[in-house]
């Protein structure tokens, strides 16, 4: 008998259970197989796990788990030896691989559970970073809101707009039902609802300022809660809401220009404030938050500081426009007063023209009458009239000279003249009225006096003339001395300081008379014009009254001082006056000008062997020109064409003189030939001078455009082409020949 | 023969300072008069002689140029030729021939040609009685010579 090796099952075949089983088996070995192949594939698929080797490890076990289950299929029936064997190595194998796998998984587990934790635990941060970023980025934008509306509110100087701005931008920002502004009126006592945002409110609406709740506001410069049933508050008409929003109030301080002293900034110490209310919508639930206060106090300080600008520029404006009206009336005024002074010297000076002339006729005519036979009466009539005439003549003078002087547009004329002459003729003149009245007159010259002196001689003698005449003319009897000598220092009046400077010094010359005197109290008023003092006994003595006057205005004019001195009624008085004269070295000097206009350069006023060049088409000029330069000692070539002058032009001539008369510019274009032609030896071009027979601007600027030195008006006189030619020659240029 | 002398003079100056105030001269025949020295003794008698050929010959320009029946007028070159007209009468001091030239170049310019026509008339009867009237001064001038006086110097002013 064969030994069979196979192994007997130790139960019997049961059909059906065994079926069952056998199916069993079949499908957990599948699963058990396709278990790992999922558990690849998925780890294939995520980019990171740990626990790879995890991984494989329960991959074996399942794999041998399943191949047992696999092997058990074979063991159903009778079956070999070796079958046993390979089930028992695998069910030994699957053994020894999932303790191993239970071992590690005690460890693997926990960790794996914390992952899952941490997970949990960061998805809650994140979730909570989100709201915080949520809540970031509302304060940021309201920070914008800020920096935006601060930039509207400052990039305007207009209160209104400021305030409007302000308003609907704190409004949109924080999203407010209602924002409104009081300001405080006139009076300080009052806040008065001035602008609103959304409701229309009744105009004049005030509430007093002594509020309490006001009172809190203002005391401090942060942003408080108020209550909404306050009286700043209630301005939205009541409409039942369940609960009105929240409201918050700021002070925002009105600085006024007083504040601001130059020294020290402002410490903000202003007793006036506008009053910003800002309500929360109704029925919202919304709270304020703590950056939102802080974004209206900025506002507000914003808002403060733009309304003081606004201020301060509205200011300036008002004041500038203030001084541009001024201005613009003051320019009227001048140009009204400079007309006025104007047409009154025309005036004058046609009405004393007009005057004069005739009244020198009569003059004249009278002392023609006085030289031809006359019987005694005609005679005494003749010189009454002569007599009156000299006097209205005088008079116009002085009036002339009065209101000359007065607008400063009279000159001294000075001159050189002999002083101790000049007194010796006053004297002369004097000397028959003051013998008629028996008053003698004396003359004390100074022995240091200066004999010949720098001056105007003609006014001088005017003055000492209607100073001595008055004296004469209101002294009865007594004497009359004049004295004149040389003052050195101040004796008379504290502002009048009298300095001897180098060639010039002070005369003072003093009248005394011993007549009828003059009261201390009107010694003012007699240098004023036209007022006289009223004694009888100098009622009939005529005159104007402008004498004084008027020797006062020259003596003025030539810096000096006059004064009178009395001792009282009936005492007699005394005239003096100082002046300014200059000291002439040379007393051989001709009267024509004392001071020296221009340092000594010498003049030239010889031209002979000058050569010059006379370029003209009339022959007739051409003629007269060279018969002028000829005479004035030159040697003299002529051309009478643009083209011979060119020719002939040389360094030689010093000068050229070209004809311009006819109109267009051919004639110029010699002068830039000219300048050509002499380029390289630019200081041997001789000089350039046009002559021509208008003296308009445009022909002088066309001479200057096209290169010419001077310009002299036809016909040439001599004297005037001799001094042109000097000034030519030495300052090389002349445009004053017109 | 000192008393021909003065009364020759006398006449001079009279007839010299009446020229004057009739307008025929003025300051610029003044300045004229200053050039004439021992070394040009002659030069006022040569630039009037100058003168008087100059006026000569513009007015025939000029009544040429106004001569309708050549053709038409070109009032251009009657400009011109006023011009130098006025020129020379100015450097001469022919006080009425200067004015006649101004009016004349006004009518030139605004092309008026009888106004043009009367104003060539003019001129020509002025400069002729200029030139009597200073011939009638010359010759006195040359009796007072050949009498042995000097010719005296006439101030205008």
């Amino acid at each position: 008998m064969e030994v069979c090796n196979c192994i007997e099952p130790q139960w019997p075949a049961d059909e059906l259970l065994m079926k069952y089983q056998y199916i069993s088996d079949f499908f957990i070995a599948i699963a058990y197989f396709s278990i790992p192949l999922e558990l690849i594939y998925f780890v294939k698929k995520s980019a990171v796990f740990p626990y790879r080797w995890v991984l494989v490890q329960f991959g074996a076990f399942i794999v041998l788990c399943g191949a047992t289950h696999l092997i058990n299929l074979w063991t159903f029936t009778t079956h070999s030896r070796t079958v046993a064997l390979v089930m028992t190595t695998a069910k030994v194998l699957t053994a020894v691989v999932s303790c191993a796998t239970a071992l590690m998984l005690v460890h693997i587990i926990p960790d794996l559970l914390s992952v899952k934790t941490r997970e949990l635990f960061l998805k809650n941060k994140a979730a909570e970073l989100d709201r915080e970023m949520g809540l970031i980025r509302t304060q940021e934008e309201t920070g914008r809101h800020v920096r935006m509306l601060t930039h509207e509110i400052r990039s305007t100087l207009d209160r209104h707009t400021i305030l409007k701005t302000t308003l609907v931008e704190l409004g949109r920002t924080l999203a407010l039902e209602e924002c409104a502004l009081w300001m405080p009126t006139r009076t300080g006592l009052e806040l008065q609802l001035s602008y609103t945002l959304r409701h229309q409110h009744p105009v004049e609406y005030t509430v007093p300022i002594q509020l309490p709740v006001i009172n809190q506001v203002f005391g401090t410069s942060r942003a408080v809660k108020i209550s909404p049933n306050s009286p700043v508050a209630r301005l939205r008409p009541v409409s039942g809401k369940y609960m009105l929003g929240e409201v918050v109030a700021v002070r925002v301080p009105l600085l006024h220009l007083s504040n601001f002293q130059i020294n020290d900034w402002p410490e903000l110490s202003t007793k006036r404030y506008a009053l910003m209310v800002l309500m929360l919508p109704s029925d919202s639930a919304r709270q304020w938050h703590v950056h939102e206060l802080e974004l209206v106090e900025v506002v507000a300080d914003q808002v403060a500081v733009a309304l003081s600008h606004a201020a301060i520029l509205e200011e300036s404006m008002r004041a500038r426009d203030l001084l541009m009206e001024q201005n613009v009336a003051l320019d009227l005024a001048r140009r009204e007063a400079e007309t006025a002074i104007r047409a009154r010297n025309d005036f004058l000076a046609v009405m004393n023209h007009e005057m004069c002339t005739p009244m020198h006729a009569i003059i004249a005519l009278s002392s023609l009458l006085q030289e031809t036979e006359l019987t005694p009466e005609q005679r005494l009539m003749v010189e009454t009239i002569l007599k009156s005439s000299n006097l209205l003549a005088t008079l116009m003078n002085d009036v002339l000279d009065l209101s000359r002087l007065e607008d400063g547009s009279l000159q001294l004329e000075l001159g050189t003249f002999n002083l101790h002459t000049l007194f010796r003729e006053v004297l002369n003149l004097i000397k028959p009225i003051a013998v008629v009245k028996k008053l003698p007159i004396t003359l004390n010259l100074a022995p240091d006096l200066p004999e010949f002196v720098v001056g105007d001689e003609k006014r001088l003698m005017q003055i000492i003339l209607n100073i001595v005449g008055n004296a004469v003319k209101f002294s009865k009897q007594g004497s009359i001395s004049v004295t004149a000598l040389v003052t050195k220092s101040d004796t008379r009046a504290a502002d009048f300081f009298v300095v001897p400077t180098g060639s010039h010094f002070y005369l003072r010359v003093k009248v005394k008379d011993s007549g009828a005197g003059i009261n201390p109290q009107d010694i003012p008023k007699l240098f004023t014009k036209f007022a006289q003092t009223q004694s009888l006994a100098t009622r009939s003595s005529g005159g104007s009254g402008l004498g004084l006057a008027i020797s006062k205005r020259f003596v003025n004019l030539m810096e000096g001082n006059i004064w009178i001195e009395s001792d009282g009624l009936g005492k007699g008085c005394t005239a003096i006056f100082d002046v300014k004269l200059g000291i002439s070295e040379r007393p051989n000097e001709s009267k024509q000008s004392g001071i020296p206009k221009v340092p000594a350069i010498p003049r030239h006023s010889n031209f002979t062997g000058l050569k010059v060049l006379v370029m003209d088409e009339n022959g007739v000029s051409r003629m007269v020109t060279e018969g002028l330069l000829v005479h004035l000692g030159c040697e003299v070539t002529t051309v009478s064409s643009n083209e011979e002058c060119l020719g002939v032009v040389s360094h030689e001539h010093k000068v050229v003189f070209m004809d311009v008369c006819l109109p267009g510019v051919e004639n110029y274009q010699i002068a830039l030939r000219i300048h050509e032609k002499f380029t390289k030896q630019r200081h041997q071009r001789p000089l350039l001078v046009a002559l021509t027979g208008n003296t308009d601007k445009s022909t002088k600027e066309k001479c200057m455009s096209f290169g010419l030195d001077g310009v002299l008006l036809k016909p040439v006189s001599l004297d005037n082409m001799r001094d042109v030619l000097s000034d030519l020659l030495e300052c090389r240029v002349l445009y004053e020949g017109m | 023969m000192d008393a021909l002398i003065s009364q020759l003079q006398r006449q001079f100056r009279d007839y010299t300072i009446s020229l004057y105030q009739q307008g025929f001269l003025d300051d610029q025949f003044t300045e004229l008069k200053k050039l004439q020295d021992d070394g040009s003794p002659d030069f006022v008698a040569e630039v009037l002689t100058l003168f008087f050929e100059d006026c000569v010959k513009l007015i025939s320009n000029m009544a040429r140029a106004l001569d309708k029946t050549t053709g038409t007028v070109d009032f251009s070159q009657v400009g011109a030729s006023v011009h130098q007209l006025k020129g020379s009468s100015s450097s001469v001091g022919a006080k009425r021939v200067k004015a006649l030239c101004v009016s004349f170049k006004e009518y030139c310019e605004a092309k008026n040609y009888e106004g043009c026509v009367r104003c060539l008339q003019q001129v020509d009867i002025e400069y002729k009685a200029l030139k009597t009237k200073l011939q009638d001064m010359f010759n006195l001038e040359k009796q007072i010579i050949q009498a042995g006086g000097r010719v005296p110097q006439v101030d205008i002013n």
